[in-house]
């Protein structure tokens, strides 16, 4: 589904609240707890944890793990060999999708980030003032941000067939949208980019009233131009969001999963290393060490980024 | 000079600029529309009509679509299913997660900001990349009969239940620790003198507190668990397991796809969104935004 939006917050650091307790005050408050607090506490900690750790750490670690292995996902654990980088091998020289499908993942975040996202970040800015008829523009745009993508690719169906779609009958050509490998990627990121701009407008336009007025009327005292203040001061003010939009468009670019699943199953011009894992895993020829490489480089592709957020928000945690 | 006259200029430039500001979001904005709006339309239409005389014309209006995409893609079922999958998993999710940021936020364990991060980073790991090992785990887990039809927790709707809610607690657990940090600690030292135990202090001090971001999350959980689509294509096998999103496909022909039927199933399946969407569009907004801003 669409890339569970992981909007992360900054620090509530003033914001007309209860300043932040001190560290010092909350040290050793553990201490105090009687016995059946005690357990109390440690229940609520341990079971969200454990959720956490199965479902989704040990997945993860078992995902490298495998991938060095030639396990086929029948024979008894202990059977596992180890076999080095061989997969990875296979799945760089001898698995011909695997290099389209990372062409299509990176085109698919270069589409969101230079073209998506900053469209998004206009959008925000135009309605980011009083106005008649606002709410009704910006209700439009982020519409399709409560459409499942798999929806979404059903939706644009009726737009993109080859024998009924609109978009042939306005054109007056015989284009297959989804189909033909020369247009489809294009077809499925002007869909995805018709949900993605209203969830960057919507977050921009939060990150917008959050920028303190009176920094624009300075500058605007200064003589600056409207984008003089939106670049120069603005944008860089905005930090936390940007960082935020970033992940976003990066997390939603892995995900893309959806879409492409409904409209083929990720074939034919719209492999994604999303779908050849999910085919080489439930498909009829489950390879899971093969399938568990492409996992970890996508695991690899997404680490990056999350190491960066993460430590983003811990460092500003840690400030409180 | 340019900067003496610009207010002047400014005052004179605004009327006709702001006409192209609003000619121009009105085009986007109906633009944005159209493809919903197309879809809606066209689920209204006789096939056998928009066949003969093309999309692009007047007419052939029927409800038939409808009656026919409930009855073939056998929404009620999938509507169910829907609903047995998203219920739990939102309750279990923000229960958990509310678990989880009152000791985040009221306690200052060692562990405290590693665990942040820990949830933090699992919620945005790519789903693929962790369903070979989750397969597989769920396969080799035995359940009696009574919990499960196929024995074990594949193809099975509590397994997609507890993936929904092992990929949600992170980012439920962020907006809802940073929230609870404003709550003022005098307030819990008082109820702490009064003797009230930690789950006192739990139910009947923090949760009521914390109304605004639970109504917003709930808001968010239920649309994000009703569109999620990969956990339950992958895990449920059989189709009559299938929540809506991930049955439409069965309206999709091999050889031949009813466009206005799909349009109508499709129209369909955003009902419940859709419903959210209009009458809680301020959770639902502050929900997506609650994480991002102060408040």
């Amino acid at each position: 589904m669409t890339a569970e939006p992981t909007t992360a917050p900054r620090p509530d650091t003033g914001s007309g609240g209860a300043p932040p307790t001190p560290a010092s005050a909350r040290k050793n408050r553990v201490r105090k707890l009687s016995g059946a607090d005690l357990v109390v506490v440690t229940l609520m900690t341990v079971i969200p944890t454990l959720f956490v750790l199965v479902l989704i750490w040990f997945p993860a670690i078992a995902s490298v793990l495998l991938s060095f292995t030639n396990w086929n996902g029948i024979g008894p654990l202990n059977q596992i060999k180890g076999i080095g980088f061989t997969n990875y091998v296979n799945v760089a020289t001898n698995y011909p999708p695997f290099w389209p499908a990372l062409r299509h993942n990176l085109t698919f975040l270069a589409v969101l980030f230079l073209i998506a996202t900053p469209i998004g970040m206009f959008l925000a800015v135009l309605l980011d003032k009083e106005m008649r008829f606002s709410r009704f523009y910006q209700t439009a745009i982020y519409l399709p941000v409560v459409l499942s993508l798999a929806l979404v690719g059903f939706i644009w169906q009726l737009i993109y067939s080859r024998d009924q779609g609109l978009l042939n009958a306005v054109l007056h050509t015989q284009v297959d949208w989804y189909g033909d490998p020369n247009y489809n990627l294009w077809a499925a990121l002007v869909a995805t980019s018709w949900r993605h701009i209203g969830y960057i407008m919507l977050l921009y336009l939060a990150g917008l009233k959050a920028v303190d007025g009176s920094l624009r009327e300075a500058a605007a005292i200064d003589g600056a131009t409207e984008v003089q203040t939106f670049f120069r001061i603005v944008f860089p003010v905005m930090r936390p969001i940007n960082v935020i939009v970033l992940v976003v468009t990066v997390i939603e670019s892995l995900r893309a999963f959806d879409l492409v699943w409904v409209i083929n199953k990720g074939r034919n011009g719209l492999e994604l290393i999303a779908t050849l894992v999910t085919a080489n895993v439930v498909g009829e020829a489950s390879r899971i060490g093969f399938g568990s490489a492409m996992a970890t480089i996508m695991l690899l592709i997404s680490s990056v980024f999350v190491v960066a957020y993460v430590s983003n928000v811990m460092r500003e945690e840690r400030r409180k | 000079m340019t900067t003496t006259l610009s207010p002047d200029a400014r005052v004179k430039r605004a009327p006709g600029r702001r006409i192209v500001l609003h000619v121009f979001l009105w085009i986007v904005a109906l633009s944005w529309l159209f493809p919903l709006g197309w879809a809606v339309l066209n689920s209204f239409r006789d096939y056998a009509y928009t066949a003969i005389n093309g999309y692009v014309s007047f007419g052939g209006f029927t409800l038939q679509n409808y009656v026919n995409a409930w009855r073939q893609g056998d929404f009620g079922l999938h509507f169910w299913n829907s609903a047995v999958i998203t219920v739990p998993a939102v309750v279990i999710t923000l229960f958990l997660a509310s678990c989880m940021a009152f000791v985040l936020a009221r306690f200052s364990f060692r562990f405290n900001l590693a665990l942040l991060g820990v949830f933090l980073a699992a919620n945005l790991l790519p789903p693929q990349a962790l369903l070979v090992p989750v397969y597989r785990m769920f396969r080799a887990v035995s359940l009696p009969d009574w919990l499960s039809s196929s024995g074990s927790l594949l193809n099975n709707q509590l397994g997609v239940i507890l993936v929904n809610i092992a990929f949600q607690l992170g980012f439920c657990t962020f907006v809802l620790s940073n929230y609870m940090k404003t709550i003022p600690a005098e307030i819990y030292e008082s109820a702490r003198v009064d003797g009230a135990s930690v789950t006192r202090q739990f139910f009947q001090l923090t949760l009521p507190l914390c109304r605004p971001p639970l109504a917003a999350l709930a808001t968010l959980q239920v649309t994000w668990i009703y569109n999620e689509f990969f956990w339950a294509t992958v895990l449920l096998q059989s189709g009559d397991k299938f929540p809506i999103t991930s049955s439409l496909n069965s309206l999709q022909g091999q050889f031949f796809t009813d466009y206005n039927l799909l349009s109508a199933g499709s129209v369909l399946a955003m009902l419940p969104v859709l419903v959210i969407f209009f009458a809680l569009q301020r959770q639902f907004v502050s929900g997506l935004t609650l994480g991002s801003t102060k408040g």
